[in-house]
């Protein structure tokens, strides 16, 4: 039992380190919703926009998954 | 991963699932061992030739179903790098083309009960996403030459302000292999993690109508991220090849 406190660090970390996906959650629903408030405005204009809208998320999400990155790095390789 | 302590007999194996094990003989996984990954990506293959090849071997003017489902795919993703790269993209479809098939396939074969999921393993994203990543850099630098570098200098930011919008674009042009590859690999993994996690619910008694449907819905959202997931690979891949087209701001 003794000794592992680094591993106990590594998990304490890892956990911490998920807490950056809520943000990326956010930021995806952030892009989403103001891409249906306009498209609601403006539907005939919402069909070309789409991909810049999968485009953004794409953006956002990226951010998050290097936080999911560190929390993997924390589990399996440190 | 594995819980050691099976007291109340509710076992967790959510990572179970992702292993790579030799299908024929259980020695050591080698390069040429014949695995569940070659398996899996061979039928994913076989179901791309059965939808495309065989489906369209018969080129009726009036589509039978098969047929409309692969001119509705090749229609989309033509539209779609018509409209994120442009004209010139056009080129450089059946690259395109090649990746959202294999990885739109490979993601629903691996929704089927006890099939396992190629894409959910960073070795075979990664692969793909270095493939995207390799060709999309010499081909800006064989279009352009030493001017593929203007990638990365803003010529509309103010000036003072470029240097430090280069460094940052740098670091993202180099970062993208990763994302990209991470972003398809961890909502695979994590999706089909979820829906074990709920199944192992679904052996207590109190809960067991609750876990149901929630691998019920879980299931449906699944479905709907295979598309998406594949669909913004894809599309990301439009858009560096934009930038390797058009490297100026």
């Amino acid at each position: 039992m003794e000794g592992d406190i680094v591993q106990m660090g590594a998990y304490i970390g890892a956990g911490l380190a998920c807490t950056g996906m809520g943000g990326a959650a956010v930021g995806v629903g952030h892009v989403v919703g103001n891409f249906l408030s306009g498209a609601l405005r403006n539907p005939s204009a919402a069909t070309g926009q789409t991909a810049t809208m999968f485009i953004g998320i794409a953006f956002a999400e990226a951010l998050g998954i290097f936080s999911f990155l560190v929390a993997l790095l924390l589990m399996f390789a440190v | 991963m594995a819980k050691e302590e099976a007291g109340n007999g509710l076992v967790f194996h959510p990572m179970d699932q992702f292993q790579i094990k030799t299908l024929f003989g259980d020695g050591p996984v080698h390069w040429y061992s014949f695995t569940n990954v070659t398996l899996w990506m061979g039928l994913t293959l076989l179901a791309i030739f059965a939808l495309l090849v065989l489906g369209t071997s018969r080129r009726a003017m009036i589509p039978n179903r098969i047929q409309s489902v692969g001119e509705l795919a090749y229609g989309f993703i033509y539209r779609m790098i018509e409209d994120v790269a442009g004209k010139d993209g056009v080129r450089y479809f059946p690259h395109i083309m090649t990746l959202f098939m294999f990885i739109v396939f490979s993601n629903f074969l691996g929704l089927l009960p006890m099939a396992f999921t190629t894409t959910s393993h960073i070795a075979v994203t990664g692969v793909l996403a270095m493939g995207v990543f390799l060709s999309v850099t010499i081909l800006g630098f064989a279009k352009h030459g030493l001017g593929f570098l203007s990638v990365f200098w803003i010529s509309s930011a103010p000036l003072p302000l470029r240097p430090i919008l280069a460094l940052i674009e740098v670091i993202s042009y180099f970062v993208r292999p990763l994302s990209h590859s991470i972003r398809l690999a961890g909502n695979m993994m994590a999706g089909h993690a979820v829906i074990k996690v709920f199944a192992a619910f679904a052996a207590v008694l109190a809960i067991s109508p609750f876990a149901i449907v929630a691998i019920t819905a879980i299931y449906a959202l699944e479905v709907l991220v295979a598309f998406i997931q594949a669909y913004v690979f894809a599309i990301l891949t439009c858009v560096y090849l934009k930038d390797a087209l058009h490297p100026h701001h």
